[in-house]
Order: C-alpha cells, then sequence, then structure tokens
C-alpha cells in the first residue's frame, strides 16, 4: 500500500447524502454526491427509511461516476474509508456492507471511520487546479460542526489521534431548528436557505429570542452544549400570539432574529472554548454552514478575538464520501492499520473513536 | 462459480458450482448483525472455495422479501462486490431458495413458503412443484399479508403445504441461480423487495405550544 500519496475511495451514507469520494493524499479527485432531499421535502425532514433506500439506489452510480470523474481504476485504489457512525443506523449499514464487499472484491484494506471527524478532515482537501497555497490546518484546533444530525464543539489536537467532544446538542441539531422555524413561518424544507433568504429582509434585532444553555446556572453544566427546542418553541409562541391577536407575522424579523439567536450561541460557545483552551483556531463544518450569517458573524468576531478561521469550500462542508477518503488517507499516512471486517454501523459513535 | 449472499432473514454467503453444488457456506441466523458479519462471511467463503473475485461467473443477491434493513445490507454488498469485481449481478427471489431447498429434500407438490416480516405481518410465495429441472415453480406472487389472511379457506393458497422458514440460505440460492442460468431462464429484477411502502406520515403541521 502507498503510504505516502494513497489513492482512497471514502463511502458516506450516514444521512440523506449517498457521498462517495476519491483523494490521493490530500488532493481531492472526486467528489460525488447524491441527495434524497428532495424525497424529504414532503415530510419536512429526513425520513432515516426514505433516505436509506436511496442509498441502496444510488450507491453503485456514484461509484461509477466517481471512479469516472477521477479517472481511476477500482483496481488502483490503496484501500476503501467509509462512515461507520454516528448517523442513522439503517442507512450507515447500507454503506457499511458496501464497504465490506468492495473491500474484499477488490482485495484492498479497509478504514472504517468517524463521520464528525471526517468534516474536519474536510478542510485538508485541495483540488489540484486549485492554484492558492492555502496553509495547512494547524492543531490544535477547535472545530463546530453543525447540520441537520449534529450540532458539536470539538478539540482537535489531532486529526486521527487525539479528538475531544467539548459540547453537543442536548436536543435538536441547529439545521433540525432551522427547518422547524421555516415550517412554523409556512417556508419550505430544507429549512436553512429559505431562512437566510427571508431574513435578508429583515431586523435581527427585532425580537430577542433566547439563547439557550448561557444562562450562569446552565453553564456550569452545559458550557459547551447546545439546545435549540426553547428557541423553537419561543419563536412558535411568538408566531402564535400575533395570528391570536389577527396581526400578520412579520416573517422577515423572525427569521432574521431566530437566524441572529442560533448564531449567536453557536459562535458565542466556540469562541468561549477557543479562549478557555487557548486555542487561536477554529474550523467550521457541516451543511448549516452554508448560511450567510453564520459564515459573517463568524468571520467578524474571529477577526475582533485575533483567531484564525478556516472555512473548507461548502461542497465539502456538507456530507459528502471525499470528507471520509481524506480521513483514511490521512490514517494510512500516520501509519494506522486498517479496521478488521467485523466493525459494524455504530449511530451513536463517540468522536474520540476516530477509526473503528 | 458463483459467490451468493442473502440477508433477507438472517446473514448468509455460499460459493457454489453448477456441477460441483454448494462449495463453501456461512450462516448466522442473527437478524441484528448483518452490516458486521456479512464482510467476513464473503471472505471466508472465497478463501475456503480457493477463488478470486474476477473468476466467479457472477455475484447472486437474495432480493427478498425482507424486512428493510437488513434486507439492504445483503443487496448493497452483493451489487457492489459485483462492481468491484467486474462480474454480472444475479438478483434471485430469497424465497425461491427456500422452495428449492424443500423440494430438493423430497418435498412434492404444492408448497407456501412464509417468513417473518415484522410488525405481525408475514411475506408469502406459493410454488406449485418442482420442475424437472429442479426449480420451483413459483404460482403466487411473493405477497404481504396478515398471519390470518393466509388461514382464511377462502385464501387462493388455502389448504397447501406451508413452510414457515426463518433462515434463507444463500448455498440454496447460488443453485437457483446457476440452474436458472443454465436451463436459460430469465432472472428476478434487480429491485429489493420490500413490499411495504416506508413508514411516514404527514404531519398536519407546527403543533401549538401556547395555550
Ligand atoms: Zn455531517
Amino acid at each position: 500500500m502507498n503510504r505516502t500519496d494513497p489513492l482512497v475511495l471514502g463511502i458516506e451514507t450516514s444521512c440523506d447524502e449517498t457521498g462517495i469520494g476519491i483523494v490521493r493524499g490530500t488532493t481531492l479527485l472526486s467528489n460525488t454526491i447524491a441527495s434524497s432531499m428532495d424525497e424529504h421535502a414532503r415530510y419536512g425532514g429526513v425520513v432515516p427509511e426514505i433516505a436509506a433506500r436511496a442509498h441502496l439506489d444510488e450507491l453503485v452510480p456514484a461509484i461509477n461516476a466517481a471512479v469516472a470523474e477521477a479517472g481511476i481504476r477500482l483496481a488502483d485504489l490503496d484501500a476503501i474509508a467509509v462512515t461507520c457512525g454516528p448517523g442513522l443506523s439503517g442507512a450507515l449499514m447500507v454503506g457499511v456492507g458496501a464497504a465490506k464487499a468492495l473491500a474484499v472484491a477488490l482485495d484492498k484494506p479497509i478504514y472504517a471511520v468517524n463521520h464528525l471527524v471526517g468534516h474536519v478532515g474536510a478542510d485538508l482537501l485541495r483540488s489540484d487546479i486549485d492554484a492558492s497555497d492555502t496553509e495547512p490546518l494547524e492543531y490544535p484546533t477547535i472545530a463546530l460542526l453543525v447540520s441537520g444530525g449534529h450540532t458539536s464543539l470539538l478539540l482537535v489536537r489531532d486529526l486521527v489521534s487525539d479528538v475531544e467532544l467539548l459540547g453537543e446538542t442536548i436536543d435538536d441539531a441547529a439545521g433540525e431548528a432551522f427547518d422547524k422555524v421555516a415550517r412554523l413561518l409556512s417556508l419550505p424544507y430544507p429549512g436553512g436557505p429559505q431562512i437566510d433568504r427571508v431574513a435578508a429582509d429583515g431586523n435581527p434585532k427585532a425580537i430577542r429570542f433566547p439563547r439557550g444553555l448561557s444562562q450562569p446556572k446552565d453553564m456550569a453544566a452545559h458550557r459547551y452544549d447546545f439546545s435549540f427546542s426553547g428557541l423553537k418553541t419561543s419563536v412558535a409562541r411568538f408566531v402564535e400570539q400575533r395570528q391570536d391577536a389577527g396581526e400578520p407575522v412579520p416573517t422577515a424579523d423572525v427569521a432574521a432574529s431566530f437566524r441572529e439567536a442560533v448564531v449567536d450561541i453557536l459562535l458565542t460557545k466556540a469562541l468561549a472554548a477557543c479562549a478557555d483552551y487557548g486555542v487561536p483556531r477554529l474550523l467550521l463544518g457541516g451543511g448549516v454552514i452554508a448560511n450567510h450569517r453564520l459564515r459573517h458573524v463568524a468571520t467578524e468576531r474571529t477577526d475582533a478575538a485575533g483567531i484564525a478561521l478556516r472555512i473548507p469550500p461548502l461542497s465539502l462542508c456538507t456530507d459528502n464520501g471525499a470528507m471520509i477518503a481524506a480521513l483514511g488517507a490521512q490514517l494510512i499516512m500516520a501509519g494506522h492499520e486498517p479496521s478488521t471486517l467485523e466493525f459494524g454501523a455504530d449511530s451513536t459513535l463517540p468522536v474520540d473513536q476516530i477509526q473503528v | 462459480m458463483l459467490l451468493a449472499i442473502d440477508t433477507s432473514a438472517g446473514t448468509s454467503v455460499a460459493v457454489v458450482d453448477l456441477h460441483r453444488g454448494v462449495i463453501a457456506e456461512r450462516a448466522e441466523a442473527d437478524t441484528m448483525r448483518h452490516a458486521e458479519i456479512v464482510g467476513p462471511f464473503i471472505l471466508e467463503c472465497l478463501r475456503e472455495a480457493n477463488i478470486s473475485p474476477e473468476t466467479l461467473s457472477g455475484v447472486v443477491g437474495g432480493m427478498g422479501p425482507g424486512p428493510f434493513t437488513g434486507l439492504r445490507v445483503g443487496i448493497a454488498s452483493a451489487r457492489v462486490f459485483a462492481l468491484g469485481a467486474g462480474r454480472p449481478l444475479v438478483p434471485v427471489i430469497s424465497h425461491d431458495a427456500i422452495a428449492y431447498g424443500h423440494y430438493l429434500r423430497g418435498h412434492h407438490g404444492p408448497l407456501v413458503v412464509v417468513t417473518d416480516a415484522r410488525r405481525r405481518e408475514v411475506y408469502w410465495s406459493a410454488y406449485s412443484q418442482a420442475d424437472a429441472t429442479g426449480l420451483p415453480v413459483r404460482v403466487g406472487p411473493p405477497g404481504l399479508a396478515k398471519p390470518a389472511e393466509l388461514d382464511d379457506p377462502n385464501w387462493l393458497h388455502a389448504g397447501w403445504n406451508r413452510l414457515d422458514a426463518a433462515t434463507v440460505s444463500a448455498g440454496e440460492l447460488g443453485m437457483v441461480a446457476e440452474l436458472t442460468h443454465s436451463h436459460h431462464r430469465s432472472f428476478a429484477p434487480d429491485e429489493p423487495l420490500y413490499l411495504r411502502s416506508p413508514d411516514v406520515t404527514l404531519s398536519a403541521g407546527p403543533k401549538r405550544v401556547s395555550r
């Protein structure tokens, strides 16, 4: 096996994106994504069974497309990497079963890796045509991962050997909160882009929505944890009061104020972690990073605090197989042995288990 | 030679050959460990049969019927193994393997194969006989039913011999594929037989939070 510049195919099926990525070391060769998002739209959220069925349908076409785009043959691969958790268990199992079969068929080693750590690994990828000589990711770094499935704050001392969970959501993921508030405002799914669009005309200070787990008593037990269910309830109550009074709901102001609350709490806690641990680096990942306001405020606040901010390209922020391949390649380059074939899908895989 | 994979009930993997029969087989009845054991089983069967993936004639996938989550693991494995090995996928209906085995062991005449579909329902398929080649002749579709429907005297296949099966043998699945191929019969479509819609209900909109 080539351990200096390994050619790795990554398989990601933890939620509603069937992601197949191919990397050579830190060079991105293909980031192929088939999403079942449209099929979930009428339900207002990801339906696990629909997502899992879509993975089974999309796997082979996605692998073929990725291989063609990368201009390689499957036989050229040095290894297979696959997400084994955390995520939706039925969805994960499709990828795990497929990855093992591919590894045995090709007689290649397999690396079973952690989805959340993969989000951090996405930042290492450079495209061949990308002439920008970005500085490599430095450690330690704080990582804030925000999507419809997770909201986690990590301390990454080393990508392949030392990742610590500082905090996570104790109820809804931030992306879920966007979806739920979008429904309250009669906006379509997925909620994130819709809230972003409507909020552009709103006043973020119009309504003071609560910031979850930010009171002194909460900060003792949940310093780096997040909670969005109280915020969602507060938005619902506001909307209902207006409706009950027969008044129009100021949709733009509600969207902007809600978004401001989410962005504020995410970044306040992330920057607190940077300060507490003396880490002047913050990395963002996950689909919610597509949110304009979040990226804007993150830039402002990290600039003010003298913290280096890193945001991978958006196509690598949402769930994808390239980040899984990238993490696999890092494990190989660091000399880690492959996973044994017996691993399963673990829907609650802890983040400190980087490889299973 | 064919590699056969079925996870419609437990997990079963085999390497078979038309003339030599079942060369290697691994089976686990546990319905909770498909993703864990499918990989090791494939590897062990190939090693025991002393065959490399690219020299297989094809990869047989058991298409069910079967409860969702487990069924998908085997089909995903079969499809992707076939892709990796550069060999064709051969889809076979899992119930056909159960019927084939039962006729092989001496059963004659009509047969209804019944497997667990969970949620107090069963999957069933009806067979009139095994033909001269040994292949079971399916005359009733893989269907989904409440157990009571199959006990109804007015049911189309009421009174037929009934076989309740908890496992599917990949060896038998593979032999069905070998016989189907050698007698120029057609294979099943490459589609998982869930026989049930995803269980989702459209919510009526957000619930009120204030009283
Ligand atoms: Zn993710």
